[in-house]
């Protein structure tokens, strides 16, 4: 577009010759256009079938009184009902505390930690690729099967928790890991960090390496120590990478249901039922697919907001996260 | 980068500083104790299952606890192979991820493409959308496809997972590969295009073998997300011998339901649903941390 509007005056008193040119340039940049649309074609259409328009179907469903429950029961019209039976469902209120506790404290303990590990392991040391290696251990891992490894891990009788924590003597009972709320909701927190927080710091390392090294040398000309140096340099330097980084963790942990599903299941009680897992049973234990599809839309609307708080700080609108 | 420390009336502070600086690499003690907790605290979860999963029925359940099997038994490794359920299991995983990974590139190739090299209308809009697919939660179209797919019987097809599969793997796809595509100089492209290729034969003739690592580690990405998939994969699928890995290992019950809670064959299962990825992860950690960084500190 930009070239088009620079060129026309071009035609004008420039002549026959750069008027072929022009419009074959022209031409060009339709052709251009075209075929750029044409290659993206596949992907809309595949994003519009299988996320958009059932979005749509579900913020429609959100609207109606839906049970699955008996074959051709009839599915009233209840307008906003869903949304206000919302306000009023303690499950649900449960839910949010405590998809907001474990979000919460799992992404700024992984932050925190990853932060450390990153700024330590930030130079070049033999075994850098054992390290990098191991890093990615965790990260690869399937979730459900890490849940899996923690439930043993956290095992009343046989976790190797309460073995070491006897042996160490720091506790003479086992601890029933699984089993006490107040406890529970810890136990899969850590395994939550323990899960992400290598990832993040392999994000805030690639962050800092991007640095220029003559910033710290400038600081240390000052007189700046390294600890003055980390706060005036190296996080505002390191800002947008940080973003990025909560923005993603902070989305993955409100979405979280593999963990919470093979690890608790909710238990004990509702203490560690995470929003997407009650709204999971509400579609597919409850069979009610009216007030689950309004549960969901709550969900969307959440991480919308938060996504959208986000990218306001970081600035860039529509290139996100990338390039 | 001449030592400033030899600068006249630089501040000792300062010159201490730049020494401090110059004795990378730093080899000390402490350092090497905080990398080998920081490795250790990375594998140990893994570890632990893997020796538990070689101990035999008599040794599993010792308490205290014994560390390492003694000996070694494959029992547990026998007893899911022996499983159909298990058998079939890592087959459909291994269907759906890859049915989905060459899918997702093949479309995610196209559209990078086209956002890397070519100006088109609405192409902010689709990054957009690009962007909102990645944070996108799932359990928002769930209840819709869930019903259409039963409408449609497509319930315990394949194309039930892998449908979604490659819509939530594109964002990845698309990012990686246009980072690389852009990185490609445009020359290249430029004298094919002199010689008498079409835009679409230099693409397929040009830019497709020259983006092979990228379109490697791009699958490599994909393919991991798409076989940890959990939500769909429990979803859609309710056939016993339809069932993904992530999903049979969730409910597994084991060979013999009435005996103890069987741990030793679920640590088997974990090591061999995880093998592969472990495995991708140790010969391909340099592609795999340039695909997942670049994009996201490169803003």
């Amino acid at each position: 577009m930009a070239t088009t509007t620079i060129e026309r005056p071009s035609r004008r008193w420039l002549g026959a010759g750069l008027l072929g040119a022009w419009s074959r340039r022209g031409a060009q940049e339709r052709a251009d256009a075209r075929l750029g649309l044409l290659l993206a074609t596949p992907a809309i259409v595949t994003i519009l079938l299988i996320a958009i328009i059932p979005l749509a179907q579900t913020i429609q469903d959100s609207l109606f009184q839906i049970s699955l429950r008996f074959e051709n029961a009839p599915r009233p019209f209840v307008g906003l009902g869903n949304y206000l039976s919302a306000l009023s469902d303690d499950s649900w209120f449960n839910a949010l505390r405590v998809t907001g506790v474990v979000a919460g404290a799992s992404v700024a303990a992984e932050l925190v930690l990853g932060m450390i590990i990153a700024l330590l392991i930030n130079r070049s040391f033999r075994g850098r690729g054992i390290v990098r290696a191991s890093v990615l251990v965790p990260w690869a891992l399937t979730t459900v099967v890490s849940a899996k490894m923690w439930a043993w891990i956290y095992d009343g009788r046989y976790g190797i928790v309460n073995d070491l924590l006897l042996r160490a003597g720091v506790i003479d009972q086992p601890i029933i890991f699984l089993v006490r709320p107040e406890v529970t909701i810890w136990a899969m927190v850590a395994a939550e960090i323990w899960k992400t927080t290598p990832f993040m710091a392999l994000l805030l390392l690639a962050g800092l390496q991007l640095i220029p090294h003559e910033l710290y040398e400038a600081a240390a000309l000052d007189g700046a120590s390294r600890w003055q140096a980390f706060w005036r340099v190296t996080l505002p330097m390191l800002k947008p990478t940080i973003l990025v980084a909560l923005l993603f963790r902070t989305i993955d942990a409100v979405r979280m249901f593999d963990l919470p599903r093979v690890l608790t299941n909710g238990g004990p009680g509702k203490s560690t039922e995470t929003v997407v897992l009650y709204t999971y049973n509400t579609f597919f234990t409850a069979l009610n697919f009216g007030y689950g599809s309004t549960l969901a839309v709550m969900i969307f609307l959440i991480v919308t907001l938060i996504s959208f708080v986000f990218i306001k700080v970081l600035g860039t609108p529509t290139q996100g996260a990338r390039r | 980068m001449t030592a400033p420390a030899e600068t006249a009336g630089a501040p000792t502070t300062a010159a201490a500083y730049a020494r401090r600086e110059q004795a990378k690499p730093y080899e000390g003690v402490g350092f090497y104790a905080f990398v080998v907790g920081f490795v250790v605290f990375c594998l140990a979860p893994f570890v632990w299952t893997f020796l538990t999963s070689l101990k035999g029925p008599t040794t599993i359940y010792d308490v205290p606890i014994r560390y390492l099997p003694s000996p070694p038994d494959l029992v547990n490794y026998r007893d899911i192979f022996a499983l159909e359920r298990f058998r079939w299991a890592l087959l459909n995983s291994t269907i759906v991820a890859s049915s989905a990974t060459a899918i997702s590139l093949v479309i995610g190739s196209l559209c990078a493409y086209a956002i890397a090299r070519l100006n088109f209308p609405f192409k902010n809009l689709l990054l957009a959308l690009v962007l909102a697919i990645a944070m996108f939660p799932g359990i928002a179209i769930i209840g819709p496809l869930f019903r259409e797919f039963n409408a449609w019987g497509l319930t315990n097809n394949y194309l039930a997972l892998i449908l979604p599969n490659v819509t939530f793997t594109l964002p990845i796809c698309i990012w990686t590969l246009t980072a690389f595509f852009s990185d490609l100089p445009s020359e290249l492209e430029d004298s094919a295009r002199v010689d008498g290729c079409t835009r679409m034969q230099a693409f397929y003739k040009i830019m497709v073998p020259l983006a092979a690592p990228g379109v490697f580690t791009a699958a490599i990405l994909l393919f991991i997300q798409a076989w940890n998939e959990f939500l769909f994969a429990r979803t859609f699928m309710s056939q016993p011998n339809r069932l993904t890995a992530t999903v049979a290992i969730a409910q597994f019950e084991g060979a013999d339901i009435s005996a103890q809670y069987p741990w030793g064959q679920i640590t088997a299962a974990s090591i061999v649903i995880t093998l592969p990825l472990v495995v991708l992860v140790l010969l391909f950690q340099r592609r795999i941390i340039s695909g997942l960084t670049a994009g996201a500190v490169k803003g």
